[in-house]
């Protein structure tokens, strides 16, 4: 399928980029509706690939990329069930999502983030999958999970800490803390930052340049210089599910359900 | 050295610029929250243009319970 158009996103293949377009309310949350239609665009990858040499997933939401995973959904899904089976709920959730995030991370093509305004927790996990990271000034990435009792459940830590230092890791991570485009590219973690609005046409300009590189020796160089954690994304999967039956973790999703504000689990 | 006084009046002329306020309107000891009309997620959009503004990192958690434009300029001041 060279042109999709779901529910929470979109893509199209133009002079042998693909462009994956996340577009859910309010910000692109990851629930099972997103991860049933990022797994549709994975089975599809395998046919994208033939003609294209880069993939750029940008967000059409102002809020930001993607606030990551769709919190409502997993607090109100897991209501009523006793905890084997909320577990086991979570865990084929996780598989699924590992899946797609190993399988774009190792895609033979480089791979583009374009990214701006909100990059949190599971939105932050999926840029990370991205060979490149291109950021609007405004971006701002953060690891809120702490907050509600859990770690990033979406490969995010094994990814972070094969991008840049164990300082910034524990920070991100043990702080919860959000930091702004200047602060995460001295970390290392974005290539380029651009001025306000701005992300995706930088991104499309580096796509460009891409395609002028034999593709094979793309692939090569991609897979010397970025292997997957993939026995510490396994220790992910079983750190959460450990953790996630605590009662600390129900009260903490139970407080951002109820909450009113658009990000409830900031100051 | 930006004054104390200074900072704040920046914080001022940036929260009305980018939220289309009368600067006239806003008072140190305002709740930006309310006179703003903001959410969290604005907050951090105003968090992230006074960090570029004021060249410096100010971590959200130093900002836990602040909502007036006094404090918030303490904060910043103190980042300078």
């Amino acid at each position: 399928m060279k042109t999709f158009s779901g529910k929470t996103l979109s893509w199209q293949v133009t002079d042998g980029v693909i462009e994956l377009l996340l577009d859910r309310e309010p910000c692109n949350e990851i629930g099972s509706a997103t991860l049933a239609e990022l797994e549709q665009f994975i089975d599809a990858l395998a046919s994208l690939q033939k003609t294209a040499h880069a993939l750029i997933i940008f967000s059409a939401r102002k809020s930001g990329f993607c606030a990551g995973a769709d919190l409502r959904e997993l607090y109100h899904g897991s209501q009523g069930l006793p905890p084997g089976e909320r577990l086991l709920g979570m865990h084929s959730f996780l598989e699924r999502v590992h899946h797609v995030m190993n399988a774009l991370d190792a895609a033979p093509l480089t791979t583009i983030a374009a990214v701006h305004g909100v990059t949190f927790g599971g939105g932050f996990e999926l840029a990370l999958t991205c060979d490149l990271i291109i950021a609007d000034k405004m971006a701002r990435f953060c690891f809120p999970e702490l907050r509600l009792g859990l770690i990033p459940g979406f490969g995010g830590i094994p990814r972070l800490k094969r991008d840049v230092g164990n300082a910034v890791v524990r920070d991100l991570l043990l702080t919860g803390r959000s930091i702004n485009a200047t602060k995460a590219q001295s970390a290392g973690l974005l290539s380029q930052v651009t001025a306000e609005g701005d992300a995706l046409r930088v991104a499309r300009a580096t796509a460009a340049q891409l395609g002028k590189f034999d593709r094979d020796t793309a692939i090569a160089a991609k897979r010397f210089i970025k292997p997957i954690p993939h026995e510490e994304l396994r220790r992910e999967i079983d750190v959460f599910c450990a953790l996630f039956t605590r009662p600390a973790v129900e009260a903490g999703l139970r407080k951002f359900v109820d909450s009113k504000d658009a990000l409830p689990y900031l100051p | 050295m930006m004054t104390s006084h200074d900072t704040l009046s920046e914080v001022l002329k940036l929260a009305a610029a980018h939220f289309s306020v009368p600067r006239e309107q806003l008072t140190p000891d305002d709740d930006f929250f309310k006179t703003l009309g903001i959410n969290s997620l604005q907050a951090l959009d105003l968090l992230t243009r006074l960090e570029q503004h004021f060249h410096i990192e100010l971590p959200d958690y130093e900002l836990q319970g602040v909502s007036d434009f006094r404090t918030l300029a303490e904060r910043i001041q103190s980042r300078l």
